[in-house]
């Protein structure tokens, strides 16, 4: 897998994908948007459901599982400060207002990429993928949500960055998804190249 | 509409208001006044904070400084290596509904943020 964006000429990036990478990155993206779920969408579809939609709140409390709580983090305290009370129930307003609108932003980039990978035309086992600017732009939110969600279950602290992670024996299940980690961060890496050279 | 500027500050509204016992809302709650946004003072700035992670690359962090606030390509790299080496840095400053603002666009591009009043 090689795993490289180039710019194009007028904007935008392409990178060749044969048919595997194109597989593995949809199945991704796929499971990325069952984890984040459905946006909250009315049963039916009048005007009033609209307005509700819009008007309504999101949750309160962080959520349990860590890759959403990492998608999803608190917006008041950080990792130096105790939270307390006001803290607490300042990130809980915080959510409330503001979690829906991030789930939709964080779905949208992984269907663009999803619809992306759709439109390539896999032929004798391969394809380029070219992207338009608007388009990097979602698919690095995408990739970097992948790699959160990806980074968060594989418990990556810094120092297994390109380490021991890496020298994991093919036997160990979590080697794919470290295989596909390290993938996506050179994909990443080479479009956001691509995007500012 | 702009929704996380449209509610009043929670830690002003939930605060209890000492003495008073007419207030309604957890009066029994003790007071502590060690958070740094315990007591909001109108005059002291709020800062947006990114913090280390250990996902998320060194360029696309400057990448997201650059393309989100403006910044130079120096600055945000400057700034993308005080978040590497030193696990934190403020990013912006400004009124509490813009440092909302500003987390919430961090988070919607996948970095580590917050907010709170800047006590030098």
């Amino acid at each position: 897998m090689t795993g490289q964006f180039e710019p194009l000429p007028g904007g935008g990036a392409a990178a060749p994908l044969d048919e595997v990478e194109i597989s593995i990155l949809r199945s991704l993206a796929v499971q990325l948007l069952e984890l984040i779920g459905p946006g909250a969408e009315p049963a039916g579809s009048g005007e009033d459901d609209m307005l509700a939609a819009l008007f309504a709140e999101g949750p309160s409390e962080p959520p349990s599982d860590p890759v959403l709580a990492r998608l999803f983090p608190d917006a008041y305290g950080g990792p130096d400060a105790v939270p307390d009370d006001g803290v607490r129930a300042a990130s809980a307003e915080f959510r409330r207002y503001t979690e829906n609108d991030l789930r939709a932003r964080k779905r949208e980039d992984a269907l663009a990429l999803i619809r992306a990978l759709d439109a390539l035309s896999a032929e004798s086992g391969g394809a380029v993928l070219r992207l338009k600017p608007d388009e990097c732009r979602q698919w690095l939110g995408a990739l970097n949500d992948l790699r959160l969600a990806i980074g968060t279950r594989l418990e990556v602290t810094d120092e297994d960055d390109g380490g021991e992670l890496l020298r994991l024996p093919d036997s160990d299940p979590r080697k794919p998804m470290v295989l596909a980690y390290f993938w996506l961060g050179g994909l990443q890496e080479t479009l956001v190249e691509a995007l500012t050279g | 509409m702009g929704p996380v500027s449209a509610h009043p500050s929670p830690t002003s509204t939930l605060r209890p208001h000492h003495g008073s016992l007419s207030v309604p809302v957890e009066i029994e709650r003790p007071e502590t006044s060690e958070a740094p946004f315990a007591v909001p003072e109108p005059d002291v700035p709020w800062v947006t904070v990114v913090h280390n992670d250990p996902v998320n690359l060194m360029s696309y962090v400057s990448y997201v400084f650059q393309t989100y606030f403006g910044y130079s390509k120096d600055k945000a790299h400057r700034l993308m290596l005080d978040v590497h080496h030193k696990g934190r840095a403020v990013v912006s400053s400004g009124s509490r509904e813009e440092m909302e603002r500003d987390v919430q666009a961090m988070h919607g591009y996948g970095l580590w943020a917050t907010l709170q009043q800047d006590r030098g």
